[in-house]
């Protein structure tokens, strides 16, 4: 199946686009599986990856929680700045 | 929802003129108007964050504001921090805000705090407002005031920048998520960077902590859709607006708990990181970081002594200005191959981290001697010998202060 995943901030950075076209087995696959095949293909997104969040279709979605072909993905990091 | 503010204070004839564009609209009109003069609202940071908030909210009539910061203003914060001029170079941003707020509004109250937010003073501090602004740089002040906001029920309007890309949201825990919801552990320390290490665009925390006044704005006078329960997530360059439906975790390790128990801790401690953003170097306690001064690195090269000279800044900083003769290797590159390296995925050879040698004495530089201290400390977790990896002190700010005054300083 074909995933579309958004990557915000340093995470956009880090992989180098904000957009990526995943192709994986026809299937689902959980929130969890899904960070470890972004990192087995952007390993740059390693060290990120544990604090970001994802959202499936706008909705924040836990480890076990299911994607599916078609559905929007995104992930993006804590950030901090602001006062400076 | 219900407006957050209950009472009613009454408009004088000049007041009703100054908000007559406000009173026109029904949402708002005399009642809403009335509700934000009895209104308090505190803003934690007076920096880029801060100065649209307070410009907005003291033009908006909110009656009672209280600023929290204690830095002084200087000159490289003015290309995004609009409340302060070049005439408040050297002033306390608290007292430069304020002076700015009282001549756009006469009629408000603004309470200076010139502290850090802190475990100790937090709740005092809050306590008195009825609505919280997080502006703030770093990470342990805002967990801290996502904890202090649970613990004494007020609501949180969060906003964070970095780069060309802002986050906001309304974090009420009476009504829905916190911060500590989403984000229940800090990132691990040097990961993400701060807006002085990975700059900022200058206009982004006006377009953040404008929506950050519009959301206080909405939850004092209880109109439209407040952000609790969902997250923004803009991003200038492709001028995209994501919505993200956000949810209250159930075993969240502060909202889920009654307020009343929760307790404040060591939030520097909790992130690893020290509460702001300012460029300065720490050292851990147990094995400090061998450092060399401009002075001592200005000898040496003079000397004509061979060197290897790290420089781990960003190639779009190569080109402001460079210290002669140094490998220039940035940061990103070198954490993305020393997370290789340790994961196993590549040994160090086949890696950037080859160009660094492991048995001569290294000199790494960044800006200040922040990043060029993480980098010394990810080397060391690969096995660099810890006394050959020297953190040039202040980095080529220095170098541009003390040693080339033709450098600029960035």
């Amino acid at each position: 199946m074909r995933l579309n995943v958004l990557l915000f901030a340093t995470l956009k950075e880090r992989a180098g686009a904000g957009r990526i076209a995943l192709e994986l087995p026809a299937g689902e696959i959980t929130v969890a599986q899904l960070r470890d095949v972004l990192v087995q293909q952007y390993p740059s997104l390693g060290p990120s990856m544990p604090t970001a969040i994802c959202a499936i279709n706008h909705e924040f979605a836990g480890a076990q929680d299911v994607v599916s072909e078609g559905d929007e993905v995104a992930f993006f990091p804590p950030v901090s700045g602001g006062g400076l | 929802m219900q407006p957050i503010v209950d009472r009613l204070e009454d408009l004088t004839h000049e007041e009703i003129r100054r908000y007559s564009r406000h009173l026109i609209m029904p949402e708002i009109g005399m009642e809403g108007q009335r509700r934000l003069k009895a209104s308090s609202v505190l803003l934690v940071g007076t920096g880029g964050l801060g100065s649209p908030l307070a410009l907005y909210l003291a033009a908006a009539g909110v009656g009672r504001i209280g600023l929290v910061d204690y830095d002084v203003v200087d000159d490289t914060n003015l290309h995004r921090q609009i409340i302060h001029g070049h005439s408040s170079i050297g002033m306390l941003k608290v007292e430069s805000a304020r002076r700015r707020m009282l001549d756009i509004n006469p009629d408000i109250q603004v309470d200076v705090y010139n502290e850090p937010l802190t475990s100790d003073n937090a709740l005092r501090i809050l306590e008195p407002y009825d609505v919280i602004i997080d502006g703030t740089d770093n990470f342990p002040t805002r967990y801290l005031v996502n904890d202090a906001c649970v613990r004494l029920g007020k609501p949180n309007v969060y906003g964070s920048i970095l780069r060309f890309e802002g986050q906001l949201s309304v974090f009420y825990a009476k009504e829905g998520p916190c911060y500590r919801c989403m984000f229940p552990e800090p990132p691990p320390p040097g990961l993400v960077p701060s807006c002085a290490e990975a700059g900022v665009l200058g206009v982004l925390p006006g377009t953040i902590g404008t929506m950050q006044a519009t959301e206080g704005i909405k939850l004092i006078t209880g109109i439209g859709e407040p952000m609790i329960g969902r997250m923004l997530l803009y991003d200038a360059l492709e001028m995209s607006f994501t919505t993200i439906r956000i949810r209250k975790n159930p075993n969240c390790p502060v909202c889920s708990i009654p307020a009343e128990e929760v307790e404040l801790i060591d939030y520097e401690q909790f992130c690893g990181v020290p509460a702001h953003d300012r460029v300065e170097t720490r050292y851990p306690d147990d094995l400090p970081i061998p450092t060399i001064s401009v002075e001592q690195l200005k000898q040496r090269m003079d000397a004509g002594e061979d060197l290897f000279v790290l420089d781990v800044r960003n190639p779009e900083e190569w080109e402001i200005a460079v210290l002669p003769n140094t490998v220039k290797i940035p940061k990103s590159q070198i954490d993305m191959a020393a997370f290789q390296v340790a994961s196993g995925a590549q040994a160090r050879e086949q890696t950037i981290l080859a160009q660094i040698p492991t048995d001569r004495e290294v000199i790494v530089h960044c800006r200040s001697g922040v990043r060029s201290e993480n980098v010394i400390e990810t080397l060391r977790e690969l096995g660099y010998d810890p006394t050959r990896l020297i953190n040039l002190e202040g980095g080529i700010l220095d170098w541009a202060r003390r040693i080339d005054r033709t450098m600029p300083v960035y």
